[in-house]
């Protein structure tokens, strides 16, 4: 079998894909736009649900891709994908040209620009930051102010782009919850004086282990939850953060001053993947993700026969479901040469 | 007769078959977007007049659909029309149109608004 599969994008749900279908005996092509595969996994420090690092699945993928048959190009972008008489011809932004018999697309997601929900002032107030700025820090293993002080108050925001007709983002983002969870944990790990409280209009605790997680966070770890979303934030002559909310179980306007504050940012179908999209006539969905062809049978499969999805270009998904879903796509590659030969 | 010091209280349940919707369901019929709220408390937070008195939109939604319509008669008139509950809504409900169309229905006495 010397079939050529082109994979676009190098993230969790690409290298997966790639590494799989290399198993299978397919030559790959692996299509990167940054410098270094791993996508979003290299922002991320500790991940849900066991807090094993982040790099640790890095290296699995890492190795799983790490063989002859497939070829990585990094710094390459994908803009244009046509098919002619069954061979795709795929154009990059840099000039070069590439030929496939089959592609999956794995664009990802992008995180959504805190700064466009303008009312929680990220990009005005120094200590209102996002999820991943967090993650940052945990790298660092220090949990500071603009200032270098240490914060005594942390909130948590859910739900930043996600749910939000304002932003045009109906669906839910699905992590950020069990993320914001995580995060408080570990805030209260790193600084044991400092109180979180988590701002959630529902807590969405779907998947595997998350559960106990919010429990634990409630027990171990003394996270406060209060069931409001933050409608505005401003700042005091002190620099204090002051945040604004219903706490709607108590049924009363809640006010309280914080130091920092960490927005949960919500996914978004990635710009590349836009890009690809339009001028492949890739179909997307009301929330601008890849539609595929059905919702519980054709997950993988997109509206050009021998274009495949996997991963977050179709939906928010954590990682476990990422693989699931890249390892998925393998069985609809055999399957579309099974029925052409 | 002496009093004793007993009353009978009222019950607090939500009767939920005896009581009238008949002002929610005049609401939706006229203002769809009054169906999809999801109680996050958002128009509340920023309600001028909730910051000062027993008003809160979310609150006064929710007994509209439940069919408790006493305290949102009672309170529907201090909402100042001032449209910042819409601005923060991430669910899109057009919050002033449903404090106007409760207005309304209490005026009309919609079948039997209380």
């Amino acid at each position: 079998m010397n079939k050529h599969i082109v994979v676009i994008g190098a993230g969790v749900a690409g290298m997966e894909a790639a590494g799989q279908l290399s198993n299978a005996g397919f030559n790959v092509s692996l299509v990167e736009k940054d410098e270094n595969t791993g996508g979003h996994l290299n922002g991320w420090y500790k991940l849900f649900p066991d807090r094993r690092r982040s790099s640790e699945v890095k290296d699995y993928l890492d190795k799983l891709i790490n063989k002859d048959g497939i070829k990585v190009i990094s710094g390459t972008t994908i803009e244009k994908l046509v098919n002619i008489n069954g061979i795709f011809s795929l154009e990059t932004r840099e000039g070069t040209e590439m030929t496939a018999d089959a592609v999956v697309v794995a664009t990802g997601f992008d995180l959504f620009k805190s700064s466009r929900k303008e009312e929680y002032g990220y990009g005005i107030y120094d200590n209102v930051i996002t999820s991943s700025d967090l993650e940052e820090m945990f790298r660092k293993d220090k949990i500071v102010l603009v200032d270098g002080r240490v914060p005594e108050n942390v909130g948590i925001v859910h739900c930043v782009g996600s749910r939000d007709e304002k932003v045009g983002n109906l669906y839910c983002s699905k992590l950020c919850c069990i993320t914001a969870v995580k995060q408080a944990i570990e805030i209260r790990e790193l600084l044991p004086e400092t109180r979180v409280f988590c701002f959630y209009m529902d807590m969405r605790m779907g998947g595997a282990h998350y559960e106990e997680i919010y429990r634990e966070a409630q027990e171990e770890w003394g996270i406060n939850f209060i069931r409001g979303k933050v409608s505005e934030v401003s700042e005091s002559i002190r620099k204090k953060l002051i945040i604004k909310a219903e706490d709607t179980l108590a049924g009363r306007p809640l006010k309280m001053e914080l130091d920092m504050l960490v927005l949960m940012a919500g996914m978004e179908m990635s710009e590349g993947g836009r890009i690809l999209a339009k001028s492949a006539g890739l179909e997307t969905g009301e929330n601008r993700f890849f539609a595929s062809a059905d919702n519980h049978f054709g997950s993988n499969i997109s509206n050009i026969p021998g274009v495949f999805y996997a991963g977050t270009c179709t939906a928010p998904m954590n990682i476990t479901e990422t693989i699931s879903h890249a390892r998925a796509t393998v069985s609809d590659v055999l399957n579309y040469f099974k029925n052409r030969s | 007769m002496s009093n004793f010091g007993f009353t009978i209280s009222k019950a607090r349940i939500i009767d939920y078959d005896a009581n009238d919707r008949s002002i929610a369901e005049y609401i939706a019929e006229h203002e769809p977007s009054f169906r999809v709220c999801i109680e996050c408390g958002c128009c509340s937070a920023t309600c001028t007049t909730g910051n000062f008195t027993r008003f809160s939109l979310r609150e006064l939604q929710i007994f509209l659909k439940r069919g408790e319509n006493e305290l949102v008669r009672d309170n529907i008139g201090k909402c100042m029309l001032c449209g910042k509950c819409i601005l923060v809504c991430p669910r899109g409900v057009n919050t002033r149109n449903v404090v106007t169309l409760a207005r309304e229905a209490f005026n009309k006495k919609v079948k039997n608004a209380v």
